[in-house]
């Protein structure tokens, strides 16, 4: 019996029945709960903590720093449908924030010699007032985490708390970026698997 | 609040990648092990973790760490085929290296380096990182999972040509793209919850031959 449609094979265009499709069927858990996962953050039973168009907003600008149309379009029109005008000032920060990553510091000692310099995202007036600050510090934090995770440190998650997230709000809100950094690679990587 | 974020614990951080077992500090107080709902415990999947912070901590949003946790599992244990357990704890052990998660490296450079029987090679990937030479096949693998990390993706067609010819078929391929995205996600948590600490700052001296597993903390 064929799995049911999910994110992923959507998004990687893969039709059911096809070769990438009927590979996917010897890990029919990793699929089922990877598109849990999605449902988990997206269409989750209590959005406590983390409202919806918050999710929404990162999760479109998280697609759009991995440069993936599809899923930047398939999030972005979630986002729009609850807050029009918020998916426009999302996608000027996905402007301001496109670069290439890994990179980051390391401490001294044998690794200094693989430090890597790169920006840490900042959203000054008037972006910061048209988010609003708990939106503006969660953008701030997925930039920190899809380009340079190997910086984020206890001041980051005081940045969080300042704003308003609590520690559920906090762990919801990495695991939502951290996800998307998974499901992007695996529909990326499909996608090319398939062509 | 801001009473859940936790004082430094004071740990010196690693200088390098290691095997050796580290231990990992939160730096947002996980669900004490008392107060953990049934929800929460059943979302832990594996009983024994509830005496990890990093579990309790992420127990904090149970839907989405139980469905995460059998993702990983289904990507890492099963054996039906695709690419054999050690070289998608290598993917693993090297998008953490790529990534600069020296916790998740030092967990999935044990079970590399067990399953595949090749430490000394496990070794040089964490001494010298990606480009290491680890013989073509183990070269193509780590190079796809470096491709698969950059942001954005590099992983293109010259990456699925090389797999081929090193003798992946599709569905190794498959767990090579899943195993190396799947740490892309750990990682992130890994780095950004808290962080591996050491009181042995002096050089590590890493053994050749006899692989630690850690008990009760892989993925």
């Amino acid at each position: 019996m064929p799995l049911p449609p999910d994110v992923i094979g959507l998004l990687a265009g893969l039709r059911q029945g096809s070769a990438v499709d009927e590979i996917r069927a010897a890990r029919p858990v990793a699929r089922t709960e990877a598109q849990r996962s999605f449902q988990a953050l997206f269409e989750p039973a209590d959005p406590a903590g983390v409202s919806l168009v918050e999710r929404l907003a990162v999760a479109t600008f998280v697609a759009g720093l991995h440069a993936d149309p599809a899923s930047t379009l398939f999030y972005g029109a979630r986002l729009a449908a609850l807050a029009e005008g918020l998916s426009d000032l999302i996608a000027v920060q996905i402007g301001r924030g496109q670069t290439q990553g890994p990179y980051g510091g390391y401490p001294d000692g044998p690794l200094a010699a693989e430090r890597q310099d790169g920006p840490r995202f900042r959203i000054g007036e008037p972006d910061a007032a048209g988010l609003g600050p708990r939106l503006a510090a969660a953008l701030a934090h997925a930039h920190l985490l899809v380009f340079h995770p190997r910086d984020a440190g206890p001041e980051d998650l005081r940045k969080l708390t300042d704003a308003g997230f609590d520690a559920n709000a906090i762990v919801t809100l990495s695991q939502l970026v951290a996800f998307l950094s998974f499901q992007v690679r695996t529909i990326q990587g499909f996608r090319v698997l398939a062509a | 609040m801001t009473s859940s974020l936790l004082p430094d614990g004071g740990g010196q951080s690693p200088v390098r990648f290691t095997r050796d077992d580290l231990p990992w500090l939160p730096w947002l107080e996980p669900v004490a092990e008392a107060d953990l709902t049934d929800v929460q415990k059943t979302a832990l999947v594996d009983k024994a973790r509830v005496r990890s912070d990093y579990f309790r901590l992420l127990a904090r949003a149970p839907a989405i760490l139980e469905a995460r946790t059998k993702t990983a599992r289904d990507i890492f244990h099963n054996d039906a085929g695709g690419l054999p357990r050690a070289e998608r704890e290598l993917a693993a052990t090297a998008t953490s290296r790529v990534n600069g998660c020296i916790y998740c490296a030092s967990v999935h450079a044990r079970f590399a380096a067990h399953y595949s029987r090749r430490p000394g090679d496990i070794d040089r990937l964490l001494a010298q990182g990606p480009d290491a030479d680890l013989g073509e096949r183990w070269n193509a693998l780590v190079a796809a999972a470096k491709a698969i990390t950059a942001t954005p993706s590099r992983f293109g067609a010259a990456e699925v040509t090389r797999l081929r010819k090193a003798g992946l078929d599709e569905g190794a391929i498959a767990d090579l793209i899943q195993s190396a995205a799947f740490f892309n996600w750990a990682n992130r948590l890994m780095l950004s919850l808290g962080g591996p600490v050491t009181s042995h700052p002096a050089p590590v001296s890493i053994p050749s031959d006899a692989p630690a597993i850690a008990s009760g903390r892989p993925l």
